[in-house]
């Protein structure tokens, strides 16, 4: 099937889709009322007319620019965090081991019962929905991290070293290398999840960004603004979703088939 | 081609063979002295690899070692390259004990030892750091070695976009670029087809010819073996193997390994060797050897 194919029939289901819910939202069946009425349900137009005005106002971007702020913050010092953590432990066997029940819990703890408990150590601004963030990318970075850098091939390895490379030298050539490819294998992942505990901390307790929108239309069941919360949210994952695979198949050029399908 | 002689010495047993071969004019490149290496197992048992090792490589002189699958010939190499520390016995570098890597040498690996995130320049530039060359003269003289080996357009590819033989050319110039006095190799073109062997051999000969290092060349070819090099050791099955047969291999060079393998005196030098070796390799397939490779 070819590309433009592909992308019509794509564009064919949202079309359905959107025609279906607009259908059962405003064509009136018995006794003058739709099926579905728009009070539960909304309708699309008014959806995307709210999503229009919010973006024409402007009034989304400064919440759209906080979640971007945590959300690069929660990944950034996650990813630092899991790096520096994944090293230690992998090239320290008693460390690993020592600890390694404790990071097994830690990481099966499920993060939202954390988010109220950063509320009240970092307040309702932006640093409780990036701690909830970091907790979240910091175990992806970090177990990635740990495998690379455990799985570095003995025979490259052993090649390095009769190359006469130090420790320092095999840090920078050998072990980094590998411990970022497998960091950047799992980018989309702990991007997604950077997002994730920045659109729930907000939800949770906030007064700014793209959850607490969503939770405030939602307070007083404005379901048309819960919809237009959605929908700017999916537009925004799509963005940074595209933006990682561009940086991606950049940072991945040495690899066979390129990490494009870690989707 | 002209002829060539053999001379046959499967020593009556290994301290003979160490006594004639001890006693070069310089200190041997490689001198290993009744070196054991024993490996412990998982299961608490010990593996004796190979015991009464005495070998000694002149500078200057190629080496093979042949034997059976699983009889200690990478152990070997290993041993003389630092990886490994023998249970018994001295191994001298140019008379010299040897104690943890050997700085001397350069390895050449059967597997894929190139970093799979640098191009193919940055793989062969990245073996002067640690001798503090400049980068930039680095890849320079990077550069000039792609050239020699034949890759002079192939500087910006990265290995996964090589050639099985491309990537070993390249790993080539990564051992020679540090101009190391011994050369240890495992057999490095066992993964290649027949046709890119023979090419390759060629261009180790030729490379070898212009600036002469020792060689140490462990292969399970014996024709392989037989062209390239100045003598043929021969290893004995494991467990515990030894070596039990010294070829002095006397075919005049510079060889060209396509056409030498239908030289008559070839033929001589292979149905020699042959005759040790294939005792060995019997034992092997007698005890299921293929299996249980400590390689």
């Amino acid at each position: 099937m070819n590309r433009a194919t592909l992308i019509l029939l794509q564009a064919l289901v949202g079309f359905a889709f959107l025609l279906i819910w607009h259908l059962l939202t405003t064509v009136p069946v018995f006794d003058g009322k739709p099926l579905f009425a728009p009070f539960f349900f909304s309708t699309p137009l008014d959806v995307l007319a709210r999503t229009w005005k919010d973006f024409a106002s402007g009034e989304i971007w400064r919440h759209l620019g906080i979640t971007l702020l945590e959300t690069v913050l929660a990944f950034v010092i996650g990813a630092a965090g899991g790096i520096v953590v994944g090293f230690a432990f992998a090239r320290r066997e008693l460390l690993a081991a020592v600890f390694d029940p404790y990071v097994k819990a830690a990481n099966a703890l499920p993060r939202v019962v954390l988010a109220p408990i950063f509320a009240l150590w970092f307040g309702l601004g932006i640093w409780s929905k990036v701690a909830l963030g970091f907790t979240l990318v910091f175990f992806i970075v970090f177990f990635n991290v740990y495998q690379g850098v455990k799985e570095v091939s003995p025979t490259v390895l052993a090649n390095a070293r009769m190359l006469g490379m130090n420790e320092r030298q095999l840090l920078r050539h050998v072990y980094w290398p590998a411990a970022l490819t497998w960091m950047f294998s799992s980018l989309h992942t702990s991007v997604g999840f950077a997002l994730v505990g920045s659109v729930v901390g907000e939800y949770l307790g906030s007064a700014a960004g793209l959850g607490y929108k969503i939770h405030e239309a939602e307070s007083v069941f404005d379901v048309t603004g819960v919809f237009s919360g959605m929908l700017i949210l999916a537009l925004f994952v799509i963005v940074i979703d595209t933006c990682v695979t561009f940086i991606e198949n950049r940072l991945l050029v040495w690899r066979p088939d390129t990490a494009a399908k870690t989707a | 081609m002209s002829q060539g002689s053999v001379s046959v010495s499967p020593p009556p047993h290994p301290a003979a063979f160490a006594v004639q071969a001890a006693a070069p004019a310089a200190p041997a490149a490689v001198a290993l002295r009744d070196l054991a290496i024993t490996f412990a197992l998982k299961t608490g048992e010990t593996h004796r690899a190979v015991e009464a090792i005495d070998l000694a490589v002149a500078p200057g002189e190629f080496v093979a070692i042949v034997g059976p699958t699983g009889c200690g010939k990478s152990t070997l190499l290993n041993v003389t390259a630092g990886l490994l520390t023998p249970s018994a016995g001295t191994v001298r570098i140019q008379g010299d004990s040897l104690s943890g890597l050997n700085a001397k040498a350069g390895y050449l690996f059967q597997a894929d030892a190139l970093m799979p995130w640098k191009t193919a320049i940055d793989n062969v530039a990245v073996a002067l750091e640690p001798q503090g060359v400049k980068r930039g003269e680095a890849l320079q003289l990077a550069q000039d070695w792609l050239s020699r080996v034949g890759l002079k357009n192939f500087a910006q590819r990265y290995p996964h976009m090589l050639s099985g033989g491309q990537r070993k050319r390249v790993a080539l110039a990564q051992m020679l670029i540090r101009d190391p006095q011994i050369l240890l190799m495992d057999e490095p073109f066992g993964p290649l087809d027949a046709q890119t062997r023979q090419i390759m051999g060629n261009l180790l000969l030729d490379l070898w010819a212009a600036n002469k290092k020792a060689v140490l060349f462990v292969t399970h070819d014996l024709e392989e073996a037989i062209a390239l090099s100045d003598r043929v050791v021969v290893m004995s099955a494991g467990p515990a193997a030894r070596i039990v047969g010294d070829f002095t291999i006397t075919l005049p060079r510079p060889r060209d390994i396509a056409e030498i393998r239908t030289d008559a005196a070839f033929h001589a030098i292979h149905k020699a060797i042959w005759a040790c070796l294939r005792v060995e390799v019997q034992k092997t397939y007698a005890q299921g050897g293929e299996a249980s490779d400590h390689e």
